[in-house]
């Protein structure tokens, strides 16, 4: 378990301290200590609502802490922009737009410096390079939008690649794709390629966590949990995170589903 | 018979300011016009075009033509919608409609207050047959300078328009990229004032991008076709209201929306699948 006394270890990557993030005057996460060494893949869990969300976006630059502090490689989250790949939720992307698979790769490889580009020759090696990490080689010509769940989540996850940055973010990595894109996904997350990859997957399946990742952070606003999925995932944690379901089943029959 | 009606009306010079004319306006709105539809951001462009009139009636008031006008009305207007729209706390459409309505009520009473000689038949609806040399200098300006800052920011604002979140993760400046793309869509839209006024220019701006986008593939096949629907809207538009004696920013209008409708017939139905 990770305690306010040992997060400052010196193989440290990321280190959260008393990290909080507000909205207005509403508290996403409150008080969030944790610090993970590199290459490690961790998964975070919690309801929805729970700030797993605002911790990954805290985590890419996005939203400024309220209080506490976050720290990757020692750097603030802005200034370490350039470690860090982001997949955000699949909601927030623009799919009206009619992209090949490869376009979306290439974004990976776009930053302000992109000027007047549109030879993709010196860019073509690489896009191929690592669509084939993520087994769609075959797909690059094809219209993202005509590819199923899991190969997109596999498309976003070649672009996040394809930036060579030592941490990889993926929020809801997991939604509304089938168990079987799941384990393939988890396949190339815990395979050699990335073996040096410090990975973070925002997830809401808490089946088997100790077979797919190293560590799991459990987020209710606060950190309910941190560690060894098989030692911190206790009925209690998992009542903090979720809260107890039981007073749904009292007086539970047709017509009356309880309080 | 063919080439005769195709050739005829270009013998004035004023039908060949008005063909160079409809040409630029056409590729700058249907080029735009791609993004626009793929952003949602119709009711913004219209906005745009609605909210220069107080700007255009002041300017008119000072001794400036309409095509002077357009340039930096279209950056003010762009600025001002950008700033009210990302700040707002009662949702991006009721604000662009709230300024919408307001600033065109307002361009009507600074007309009568301020006693401006303006056709607003023409700028509502266009009269591309009274652009003058002046006037294609500045939709040429106009032209250059948005398909340039297409063609120069085009990865960057296909990577902020598809993921504006990993786009600021990546270190692209998305709040550069966002007003970048606002003036330039405001800048086109005031350039084809003169072509198919106020009202008829988010026909032009959004029918020929969404007749492009019902048969095709990819984004930039999306572009390329429609450009090409632009162009033949406009052009057809303008020798149509020719020889029938129509207006001529409805008569492109009408020919945006049967190549629509033909657009529509044609495509076959794609699965969608969110």
């Amino acid at each position: 378990m990770t305690t306010k006394e040992n997060i400052y270890e010196s193989e440290s990557l990321i280190v959260s301290d008393g990290c909080c993030v507000q909205y207005g005057e509403a508290l996403a996460i409150d008080d969030v200590t944790f610090s993970i060494t590199k290459g490690k893949k961790i998964a975070v869990v919690g309801p929805n609502g729970g700030g797993k969300s605002t911790l990954f976006k805290a985590l890419a630059g996005l939203i400024p802490l309220s209080s506490g502090s976050l720290k990757i490689d020692g750097l603030d989250p802005l200034k370490a922009k350039g470690m860090i790949s982001y997949i955000p939720q699949k909601d927030s992307l623009n799919w009206n737009f009619q992209l090949s698979v490869k376009q979306v790769v290439e974004m990976g490889l776009t930053d302000k410096s992109t000027l007047l580009s549109f030879n993709q020759k010196k860019n073509v090696e690489k896009i191929n390079e690592s669509l084939d990490q993520v087994g769609i080689l075959d797909k690059s010509e094809e219209n993202i939008n005509n590819l199923s769940g899991g190969q997109q989540q596999r498309v976003l996850l070649a672009k996040a690649l394809i930036q060579d940055s030592n941490i990889l973010l993926l929020d809801e990595a997991f939604s509304a794709i089938d168990v079987g894109a799941q384990e393939d996904i988890m396949k190339i997350i815990n395979g050699s390629d990335l073996k040096e990859k410090t990975i973070l997957v925002a997830t809401h399946d808490i089946n088997n966590l100790e077979d797919k990742f190293d560590e799991v952070l459990c987020l209710n606003r606060h950190c309910c949990a941190f560690g060894d999925p098989l030692e911190v995932l206790t009925e209690e944690v998992i009542e903090e995170m979720y809260g107890s379901h039981e007073n749904m089943f009292l007086d539970h029959k047709p017509g009356s589903h309880g309080s | 018979m063919i080439s005769e009606l195709l050739i005829d009306p270009f013998q004035y010079d004023f039908m060949i300011r008005a063909l160079i004319a409809a040409i630029f306006c056409g590729v700058t709105l249907s080029t735009l016009g791609t993004f626009t539809i793929n952003r949602n951001m119709g009711f913004m462009a219209d906005a745009m075009a609605h909210a220069t009139l107080p700007i255009i009636a002041v300017g008119v008031f000072f001794g400036f033509s309409i095509s002077e006008l357009g340039a930096p009305a279209a950056i003010v207007v762009a600025i001002f919608l950008g700033f009210i729209v990302k700040n707002t706390k009662i949702g991006e459409d009721t604000s662009i409609g709230i300024i919408f309505s307001t600033f065109f009520a307002l361009g009507f009473i600074l007309i009568k207050l301020l006693n401006v000689t303006i056709n607003l038949e023409d700028l509502l609806f266009g009269q591309i047959l009274a652009v003058n040399r002046t006037d294609i200098f500045i939709i040429t300006a106009l032209f250059l300078i948005v398909i340039g800052i297409i063609i120069i920011f085009f990865k960057q604002l296909l990577f902020y328009s598809f993921d504006p979140l990993g786009a600021e993760v990546k270190g692209l400046n998305t709040n550069f990229l966002n007003y970048l793309f606002l003036i330039t869509l405001s800048l086109a839209v005031v350039s084809a004032l003169q072509t198919v006024g106020i009202i008829l220019v988010l026909s032009m701006l959004i029918i020929p991008a969404a007749s492009a986008k019902l048969i095709t593939n990819t984004f930039i096949d999306s572009i390329k076709v429609s450009i090409a629907f632009g162009i033949i809207s406009s052009v057809a538009g303008l020798v149509i209201s020719y020889h029938l004696d129509l207006p001529t920013g409805p008569s492109m209008s009408l020919v945006a929306s049967t190549v629509f409708l033909l657009s529509y017939i044609s495509s076959k139905p794609k699965i969608k699948k969110r």
